[in-house]
Formats: structure tokens, sequence, C-alpha cells
């Protein structure tokens, strides 16, 4: 009896909560650490980033008028739908970064925590970083936190998968969309991401995932006008100056790449949330 | 309208010199460069002196200075960098008269306004920010938050004593030195407040002043021993700005242009309603960023709202600036006016119905009468681009919905005023309305506790408030 002929995934896009290949048509071979194939993956495109960028717009009004509480409930909801697939994800990492089994577990625990550790934030950041402020005179005057729109953001691409869930969960807890170029050496736990997305009651659009050259769909999406910010979180230095000054078009919020390698186990801190929240202050008279 | 007796401030209390160099170290210097240019007064195009334009080699004595400045700065006790700013505060409260004066003649502005906003404001934001400088730990950016170095910053010519507190107070609360850049056209303010720091025996460099145009400011934001940029000005040089700082690891905060909705729900009080709509495109001449310039009036009360607003206009006084009567000021430079005329002539060319009360304009100086359009559609330039000028451009909608999707249909979003009386309308749309400031019953209201800032392309980061401190902190 000959043996069985495994069934392969097939990894594409994740555009507006479906998985359509890239237009182009085009795809590129993905190996792993050892240089061995693991599969082919979608090469997007500039229609891609545009369709992902018009799906995230899409979606942005309905995502950010949801509650925090709801927001909070969906992104812990991944985080138990990531932790269902802990295997999955463990050999993904482990064939992406050449680490062993206990590592690559290791990396898919703190991928969970951190869903679940932004999760807590959804309804809390208002409280942080709003203020009732004392203004000299008869007036009510708050200031809240707002999600800044549609955020472009480049993975990066040492972290395939704990990396590429710090840089969405801070972005979209507080009601932002994103297009996401994941990395582009190791995009295979960015798409089995996607199907966990997909399944975790997040409204399509919220996070579309590109796969592909940073080098080349980046670019497009610093340049959109559609595009309210950036975080060049995993673009080379060159690629990053590029960005920047394309993002300067539409005075496009920018995070720029951290200055040295960044310890993604380490405490994340607020800032990937703050620098993509605005802050409105409404004024209303007080009298009788 | 009734005929009031002229009532000029006197000018007397203001001593102009002939002639101005630069503030560097402590120490008025003579620039190196040797371009120099007369500010005027706009409402008569008196000279009032000459200023230097400074060069590269001025800006960089400059941000050298200021660097020297700042390890002592910044590791003084908070609590004495609080004494400094304290003391400024009072200096400004003691001089208040003459720097109305002063900033009138220099801008054009009515004494009015700058006797009765910009310097009590300008007093406050010292007083402000002098009580964070020992209690930064406490601010919420962890608990030993550090300054950033030496701040290069830019402003523009609106509110120029004003934006020149709202640069300079947190800058140095924060622990940062400053070299401060002060618009072409309004200059005389900025030289008047390094005299006082000077009578504040602040250390030398700690603030340092240079004057110029365009070529001056883009010397300070580009050179390489600034750490942060600020600049408020418009969202072109803006732009130009955040592309010239890419790559580097300068910290750049924007206040840039806008083009707000003041939107009047049927059920508003109308009375109230068209002195907001007055104050908030009239104010200032219009020379205000988060200006009120669209009116998104409701269908049903169109007419009446736009009878009420004209038969308001035609009792504002237009003309002497020190008069203390007077509204409407001069417009701040002859290119100003020459961009008002030409947009607004791109409205009555692109068929909006131009209205100005009867308004008796002065022979010399630079003047705009208010002017109300009616029947703008969205597409017309008066609805898209910043006037920055005395210029209404009205507009209505029938529904909650639509008055957002007109409000927000802009590429700025600095302000936004909604009138109505009921509070739940009020907050669906202060919630919807891409704006950060929204102005409900009231505009124009500005206070150093009051976060101010844009989303979208009027910029990023805020002054004012706790969040103002982040502009100038390592965070």
């Amino acid at each position: 009896m000959s043996e069985r002929l495994a069934v392969r995934k097939t990894y594409k896009l994740f555009i507006g909560g479906a998985f359509p290949r890239s237009e182009s048509g085009r795809s590129y071979v993905v190996t792993s650490s050892k240089g061995d194939f693991l599969a082919n993956a979608a090469r997007a495109s500039r229609k891609d980033a545009r369709d992902a960028v018009a799906a995230a717009r899409k979606a942005f009004p309905g995502w950010s008028g949801a509650t925090a509480y709801n927001r909070g409930q969906i992104l812990y909801r991944i985080a138990e739908m990531l932790e269902g697939r802990r295997a999955q994800f463990a050999a993904e990492v482990s064939d992406a970064d050449g680490v062993g089994a206990k590592k690559a577990g290791e990396i898919v625990d703190a991928a969970v925590d951190r869903l679940v550790w932004y999760a807590g934030w959804s309804d809390k950041i208002g409280a942080v970083l709003g203020s009732a402020n004392p203004v000299a005179g008869p007036y009510f005057n708050l200031s809240s936190p707002e999600p800044t729109g549609v955020v472009a953001v480049v993975a990066p691409p040492e972290a395939p998968l704990l990396g590429l869930v710090s840089v969405i969960a801070p972005v979209i807890v507080t009601g932002n969309t994103c297009v996401v170029v994941a990395s582009e050496r190791a995009p295979l736990p960015a798409i089995t991401l996607a199907e966990v997305l997909a399944t975790s009651d997040l409204p399509g659009g919220v996070v579309n995932i590109l796969t592909g050259s940073a080098a080349e769909i980046a670019p497009w999406l610093a340049g959109h006008m559609d595009v309210n910010a950036i975080d060049l979180t995993g673009a080379a230095p060159e690629l990053a100056v590029t960005c920047e000054e394309l993002a300067a078009e539409n005075l496009k919020r920018v995070l720029r790449p951290p200055a040295g390698r960044v310890d993604w186990l380490a405490d994340p801190g607020v800032e990937r949330m703050t620098a993509f929240l605005e802050i409105k202050t409404v004024w209303h008279p007080i009298g009788v | 309208m009734f005929e009031y007796a002229p009532a000029p401030e006197s000018r007397d209390i203001v001593d102009i010199r002939p002639s101005y160099g630069l503030f560097i170290n402590g120490e008025w210097v003579e620039p190196q460069s040797e371009e120099r240019h007369k500010t005027i007064n706009p409402a008569t195009e008196e000279v009032l002196a000459e200023v230097a334009w400074a060069g590269e080699a001025d800006v960089d004595r400059a941000v050298q200075a200021a660097a020297k400045a700042f390890p002592a700065w910044s590791g003084m006790p908070g609590a004495e960098r609080a004494k400094y700013l304290f003391r400024i505060a009072r200096i400004i409260q003691e001089r208040s008269r003459e720097l109305a004066v002063l900033e009138t003649l220099d801008n054009g502005k009515p004494i009015r306004e700058s006797r009765d906003v910009d310097l009590p404001l300008v007093a406050a934001h010292f007083f402000y920010y002098a009580g964070w400088a020992d209690k930064l730990a406490y601010a919420g950016f962890g608990p030993d938050p550090r300054p950033l170095g030496v701040a290069g910053q830019v402003i523009p010519w609106n509110f120029p004593l004003l934006m020149l507190a709202w640069k300079i107070a947190p800058a140095l609360a924060c622990g940062n030195t400053v070299v401060l850049k002060p618009a072409e056209t309004t200059p005389l303010t900025a030289l008047a407040f390094a005299d006082i720091c000077r009578q504040a025996d602040l250390p030398p460099g700690v603030v340092n002043i240079v004057t110029g145009a365009g070529e001056t400011g883009a010397a300070l934001v580009n050179h390489p021993g600034v750490d942060k940029v600020a600049f408020t000005g418009s969202t072109e040089v803006g732009r130009l700005i955040a592309r010239s700082l890419a790559g580097t690891r300068k910290k750049l905060t924007l206040e840039l242009g806008g083009k707000a909705a003041n939107i009047v729900f049927e059920d508003a009080p109308i009375d109230q309603a068209v002195e907001g709509i007055v104050n908030g495109i009239f104010f200032n001449q219009g020379h205000v960023c988060c200006a009120g310039s669209r009116l998104l009036v409701q269908e049903s009360i169109a007419g009446d709202v736009l009878e009420a607003l004209k038969r308001r206009l035609g009792t504002l006084r237009l003309g002497d600036p020190l008069d203390k009567n007077t509204d409407i000021g001069a417009i701040n430079s002859a290119e100003q006016l020459a961009k008002i005329r030409e947009l607004s002539e791109a409205g009555e060319a692109e068929g909006a119905e131009r209205w100005s009360p009867a308004c008796p304009i002065p022979d010399r100086g630079f003047w705009f009468p208010p002017t109300v359009f009616t029947g703008v559609a969205q597409s017309h330039r008066i609805a898209r681009e910043e006037i920055f000028g005395p210029v209404l451009s009205v507009l209505t909608f029938r529904t909650p919905a639509e008055a957002v999707e007109k409000a927000n249909n802009t590429p700025y979003g600095l302000s936004a005023g909604v009138w109505t009386e009921k509070g739940s309308l009020m907050l669906w749309m202060a919630s919807r309305l891409r704006a950060g400031v929204v102005w409900s019953n009231t505009f124009n209201r500005f206070d150093p506790a009051s976060p101010f800032g844009g989303y979208k392309e009027s910029g990023y980061g805020r002054e004012g408030g706790r969040h103002g401190l982040e502009a100038y902190l390592d965070v």
C-alpha cells in the first residue's frame, strides 16, 4: 500500500476577511531556516495593497465605534484561538527560525500572553491617557484618546509570530484598523495567524495581511493618501527613510524603527498604543 | 450703529529700538548674516524696526549656545527651573500692557484681543508649565522622564507671543533648551521676550531667539545639533519639515492648518450661535488655524441664521487696531491680503455669492472686510482651502449624519464647533468629528490646561495640558 500523500496548504493573502491570491498572480518560495522548501506564498502587489487599504478604511467606522469591552473580548478570543493552535504555530516558528521545540513553544506562549495583555488595555487606555482639564473658566473640558485611523504596519522580519502579534495588537485594540506587511522571509506564521483572526469574531478588514516584499509594498502604503499612520518597526534603514519621506505627504503619524534590536519578550509598555492615538478635547459651557 | 469716539490705547508705553540683533547665549549679538529687513505696522505700513535675518552660521551659533546650556539646565532641580518660569510669568503679567500694545503694533490685531486674550494666556501658559517642572515624575511618562536636548522651534505670525509661550514654556519645564525663530512679519514681541529672559536672570543659552524667514527656519530645523523640532504654521511647510526630518532621530510635533466646520442645529439658541460664528471666524481677522471657516447650518434655520449673522456683522468695527472699540484689525501682511483676495475671487468665480457689510476701509495698511459666502459647494476652493482671513463659507445640511459627513470632508482636522441644546446629539457629534478640539456651544476657547492639536493633515502632537509635555520628553 502506498503512503498517504499529504495535503499541502496554500498560503494566500488576508484582505477584508477573505483569503485572496495576489491579483498579480505572483508567488514566491518560502524556505525554512535550513533552506528546505516550506511553501509558496503570495507576492502582494500595489493593487493588493490598495485593496487592503480600502478594506481597512471600510472596517474603521464599525471597529472604532465598537465598545472598548467588545474589542477587548475579541482580542481575548484571538488569544484563545491562538492557544488552540499552539502546536501548529510552534512548528511554523521552529521551521522559520530554526529554534528547538521548547523555545518555539515559549514564543507561542508569549504571543498568546501578549494578546491577553493588550486585550485588557481596551477599556483602560482611555482612563490612563484621557483627562478632565481644569480650565480657568466655566467650561467642562475633557480630553480622550481616539484611534488615528488606518495604520500601515511593516512587521519585524526577525520575529515572524511574536513580533507580528506585538505590532498588530496595540494598533487594533484602541480601534484602529491596519494593513500589515508580514515578514518576507518567514510569512507562514502570519497567514496562519490570519486564519486565527478570521475565526475570532474580528470583523473583516480590521487586520489585513500582505505577504511579499516589504521594499516593494511598504512605499505604496507610506504614500497612500487614505492611510493615516505607519509603523516602520520592521523596515530596513533605507526603506524606513523612503517610507518616512513618503509619509510626509499627508502627515502620517510615523513610528520609526527602533534604534537597536528589540527584545520581543520584554514588557512592551504603552508606546505602541499611544503612537496611533489622537487626543480629542471637547469643551462645553457650564451654566444654568 | 452707534458712533463711538476714538479710544486709542497709548503707544508711548512701548520702546522699540530702531534695530535688533539676535539673542544668543543671553546676549544681543550682531549677526554674521548681513541681511536685514524691516518689520512694519500692518495697519499703517509704518516701519517699526529693522531686524536681522539669521543665516546658517548664526543659527549654528544659537544651537551651540543652547547645547552648551543644556546639561546645567536639565540637571537643575525641577523646583529651581519652575521658579525661573514662575518669574517669567510674573514679568509678563507686569509688562502685559506694554506687550499687548507691541503685539498689536507689529501684528495688526485689535488691542482688545491682544490685551484680553493673548497676553493673559501667555502668562497663564508659563504659570501652568512652571508647575510641571518639578512634577514630571507624576505626569505618566515613567518615574524619571528625560528631556530631549535642544528644541528648534518655528512659530507663526497670527499669535506671535502666545505661540512663543506654547513652545517655550513646556520645553523649558521639561529641561530642554531652546532656539526659537519668530515669524518674519512679527518678530518684536519675541525680541521683547528675550529681554524678559534677561530680566528673569535665566541662565544664558537656555533661550535663544533668531529672527528671519523661511531660510532661517530651514537652517534651524535641519541643524544636526537640534534634537526636537516644533513647528506651527502652514500644512505645506509642515510637510517639508516632516520630509526633511525623515531618517533622523529628531522628534517632531506639528500644528498646521485647518478648515473647521462650525455646525449649527435647528434647536440651537440662535443669538448665542451667531456670536459663536462671529467669534469663530472673525476673531483675529480669521488669522486662526482653528477658525470656524465653514459654517454648516441646518437647512430649516439657514435663512434666520444668515439674517441674524448679517445684522451682527453690520455692527463690527474695522479700523485702528489700537482703538479699544475695534473688532476687526489689519490683515498681517500684503502677502496675506493678496492670498485672501485671490481665494475670495475664486469663490465668486466658482459661483458662490459674496456679501460684506458696508464697512469703510482705511486708506493705508492692509484690510479686508468681514465677508460671507453663501451657496458654497463642497468642491469650491473656499470650502476646501484654508483662507486664513475674515471669510466665512456657508453650507447647509439636513441630518446629523450629513453634517458629520460634510464636516469631516477635508484633509484637515484641527477643530470643530457644534451648536445644539440637545446633549445626546452634541456628544454624538463630538464623537464622530475627526478633529482635535470640539467646541460645543462655544468656539475659539483656549487654556493652558487644555490640550490643543490636530488630526490628519492638521499635524500631530498636542500643546497644552499634561499631553503637551510629551512633545518635550524622551518617551
